[in-house]
């Protein structure tokens, strides 16, 4: 079955067939990268227990594509894959698995990087923690795709 | 006319529904939709300032027009939001 580069959905991340589904320029890339996020036990002094996510899924489509043009753009060459699970997640689990795959590493490393600040900047995807004694939406700031000087700050991350 | 809104996260908790079918007068903008809706629940009102908002699954701007038969997508500020870097 084809894995499509860009997804949402319910089911368990698996970083191997997400790494596959960028195969096509075997000879020429010399480098893949891969990050998975994990759901953490602990949050701000909370005991988690587990989290929960839902996201706007066209819209959120909609933005990984965006991210891997915007990719395209400051690393030609450099191609992304990027999965995000939705739904309960035990601690432990992943949340989010990004490959990119470039002719260089330097490239692969910080178009991954850009891949996952750019997702928590602008992806419509939230996550409920649920702690010892209760439970949080996490909300961070407004998403705007168009903040350049939000965009500006997670290139400055991946060119670490 | 007639539009769908869609709320998301804690702003569907606040209004206890994540679909509304709302009745438009011509030429309402996102933000008399977001203006009717903080009016039935005062609590999403705070919300003004850092939501944002889409139309048909793209993101868009609280001064523009909406059409008869729109989706319309209220979001709450996301875990990393602007001009923040977070870690996972």
């Amino acid at each position: 079955m084809t894995v499509t580069p860009l997804a949402i959905g319910f089911e368990p991340l698996d970083l191997a067939r997400i790494t596959d589904a960028l195969d096509g320029d075997v000879g020429t890339d010399g480098a893949v990268v891969t990050f998975l996020g994990l759901v953490r036990n602990h949050n701000l002094g909370r005991s988690v227990r587990y989290l929960e996510y839902e996201a706007y899924e066209p819209l959120a489509l909609r933005t990984f594509e965006r991210i891997a043009s915007e990719i395209h753009d400051r690393w030609p060459g450099a191609r992304l894959a990027l999965h995000h699970r939705l739904g309960r997640l035990e601690i432990g689990e992943a949340s989010i698995a990004i490959a990119a795959r470039s002719a260089h590493r330097g490239d692969a490393y910080a178009a991954c990087r850009y891949a996952i600040e750019r997702v928590k900047q602008i992806a419509p995807i939230w996550k409920r923690e649920f702690f010892d004694g209760g439970d949080v939406w996490i909300e961070g700031a407004t998403a705007d795709p168009d903040d350049e000087r939000a965009r500006a700050d997670a290139e400055r991350a991946a060119c670490a | 006319m007639r539009v769908t809104v869609r709320l998301f996260a804690r702003l569907r908790d606040i209004a206890g529904a994540s679909e509304l079918a709302r009745e438009l007068a011509p030429g309402a903008t996102i933000g008399d939709v977001w203006r009717q809706l903080a009016g039935e629940f005062p609590e999403l009102a705070p919300y003004g300032r850092s939501i944002s908002t889409a139309v048909n699954a793209d993101y868009a701007r609280m001064d523009q027009g909406v059409s008869d038969g729109d989706e319309i997508a209220f979001l709450p500020p996301v875990s990393g939001g602007t001009h923040k870097v977070l870690k996972f």
